[in-house]
């Protein structure tokens, strides 16, 4: 797929993460916008999921992890034409659209994650399924960086590797921020590349904002047929909304009137 | 005579592979322990063992149950419901994945291993989860046919068995109603009700009880959640005093689940036998047992006290 197509679809993206999260009040605009490109690239262009296929196994899965970044994943879903809901009930009363995913109201949602850490083993189990049933599929798993401080992480990736599951591929969201600062200032995780060397995972880089260099990362991962495999996407907390990059501030909190219009106005611009 | 409840469950993984190619085993290094082992003698590709990490269990178990397979993860009781409780709570029941977590080793009966082995809160626990269903398998048939029986429901369920042996109660032509109480023995004055390895101990302290006079009925209950909350009311209306009987804490398990039920429609009393909000300790298991009070003499001293 053209950079210019894919590149509109996460514009979209953007606006609806934005517009949904000011709609609700609530909600992480931050780690939403720093996952925004990869997501487009894996719905747009890598998974073979279609309105056909949504509801069954047969196809490739996708675990938020780091389901905070839930309004990204909800965006990326109406934006492919798998959600009919109304973006604009997320985290409202009887709607489907959970504050964190939910996969018993979505077929579009592979895993309910929220907890963090979680996603990362359950894509261990759906790898491990997919290969008992030897039926080609891959399962997508996007972390936090900061999430990688849960220990499940790695006691997940130590299986992954244990099992030789090929058909699997991380994906670390590095926007280098969590909800109290920088993740080097409130307790090291790094280095995140030796350390997924140490386990056994195929590490690959890219940045996260630039579909070329993750279409090449991606296009490598896919390479590996011995082991799994993780990408590290080098990526800025709040991508696309000046005011919110990199700005630990803006994980957890919802635009104001004033700064909706002017987000959605940097977003609509040409060279956005 | 004498089986190990665990010795069922892992037969009864190993015949349920055989029938269907879903079931899968998963263990955290206590394969030999939990006997879920044995299902690598069927197919030894279906045993997943996840290495002492048994957080990344239930998760893979999650993963799994959401691609169609069915998962039962096993290990002992203080670490299945305990040290992975939260991605229980989270990965399992909340999207509500059909995942059997099998655990043994639960109770006071653990003996040697002590207090940190020693789980008295796992049926509380689970118990506290949404679209969990509750189980504590008393003896060798029981446990095969309840085995066979979570296989066959959809959703995450519990199973709760001991580590060491307990006496038959039933034989493999028993048919089993996992939802009520079951009636072993039927009395006048006062009300038995126990559950898992108790029960054997209720029977026989209602045979000494009648020699005395007092006339026991004696009550398993297998499922504790969703509790037989009628069937319940209805056997404290029948007797003049009732007494529930686990080797559980008394907070939050039989007797905290029995109460419940009991007090919405109160007619006679009923006091906990059980774990006294205490960590146990080391010691045979039958050592253990008797000084905590749940062997034959101490129900029946417990007994005696309210009666």
């Amino acid at each position: 797929m053209h950079n210019e197509v894919l590149k509109e679809h996460a514009r979209n993206i953007r606006k609806m993460i934005i517009e949904m999260i000011h709609a609700a009040n609530s909600g992480h605009p931050g780690g939403a916008l720093s996952a925004a490109d990869v997501m487009t690239y894996l719905y747009f262009e890598k998974m073979d999921i279609t309105k056909e296929n949504v509801d069954s196994r047969e196809r490739d899965r996708f675990i938020l992890s780091k389901g905070h970044a839930s309004a990204a994943l909800y965006a990326t879903l109406k934006e492919k034409g798998l959600l009919d809901e109304d973006i604009h009930s997320f985290r409202k009363i009887d709607s489907k659209l959970q504050g964190h995913p939910s996969m018993q109201y979505l077929a579009g949602v592979d895993m309910t994650t929220g907890s963090l850490g979680q996603g990362s083993s359950a894509a261990v189990g759906m790898a491990l399924a997919d290969k008992l049933d030897q039926n080609g599929h891959h399962v997508y798993c996007l972390l936090g960086d900061g999430e990688s401080e849960e220990g499940l992480v790695w006691e997940a990736m130590m299986a992954a590797h244990h099992y030789g599951l090929s058909d699997l591929t991380y994906i670390l969201d590095f926007n280098h921020l969590q909800i109290d600062g920088r993740i080097e200032d409130v307790i090291d995780p790094t280095p995140f590349k030796e350390k997924f060397e140490a386990f056994g995972l195929a590490t690959f880089e890219c940045d996260g904002h630039d579909f070329d260099s993750i279409r090449e990362a991606f296009k490598k991962a896919s390479e590996v047929s011995d082991r799994p495999q993780v990408i590290i996407a080098h990526t800025i907390k709040g991508k696309g909304v000046s005011f919110m990059e990199d700005q630990a501030s803006w994980h957890g909190s919802a635009p104001n009137d004033e700064e909706y219009m002017k987000a959605i106005e940097e977003l609509d611009r040409e060279d956005a | 005579m004498k089986h190990e409840t665990r010795v069922a469950y892992g037969e009864a993984l190993a015949e349920l592979a055989k029938e269907n190619k879903d079931i899968i085993a998963l263990d955290a290094d206590l394969s030999k322990s939990t006997k879920t082992a044995e299902i690598k003698k069927v197919a030894s590709e279906r045993h997943i063992n996840c290495g002492i990490a048994e957080a990344d269990m239930m998760g893979i178990a999650a993963g799994l149950a959401a691609s169609g397979k069915i998962p039962f993860a096993s290990s002992f009781a203080v670490f299945a419901a305990g040290r992975a409780f939260e991605i229980i709570r989270n990965s399992i029941c909340y999207p509500k994945l059909n995942v059997k977590i099998c655990a043994t080793h639960a109770g006071l009966s653990v003996g040697e291993d002590g207090a940190t082995h020693q789980a008295i809160e796992d049926i509380a626990l689970m118990r506290s989860l949404p679209n969990m269903k509750v189980f504590v398998a008393s003896d060798y048939h029981e446990t095969k046919a309840l085995i066979r029986h979570v296989s066959k429901i959809k959703g995450p369920c519990y199973v709760r068995m001991q580590r060491g042996k307990s006496e038959d109660i039933y034989d493999e032509d028993t048919v089993f109603d996992f939802y009520k109480p079951k009636e072993l023995k039927k009395g006048k004055d006062i009300a038995l009700i126990a559950t898992g390895l108790m029960t054997q101990y209720a029977l026989k302290a209602a045979d000494i009880l009648a020699k005395e006079g007092i006339d026991a009925s004696v009550y398993e209950v297998v499922c504790l959640k969703p509790l037989a909350d009628k069937e319940i009311r209805e056997i404290i209306k029948s007797h003049r005093i009732n007494f529930t009987i686990e080797e559980h804490s008394i907070i939050g398990g039989l007797y905290g689940a029995v109460a419940e039920a009991a007090i919405a429609e109160p007619s006679n009393p009923v006091y906990p036998i059980g774990v006294k909000d205490t960590f146990g300790e080391s010691g045979k298991a039958e050592e253990v047992l008797k000084k905590y009070g749940l062997d034959e003499e101490g129900i029946i001293k417990a007994i005696k006290e309210k009666i």
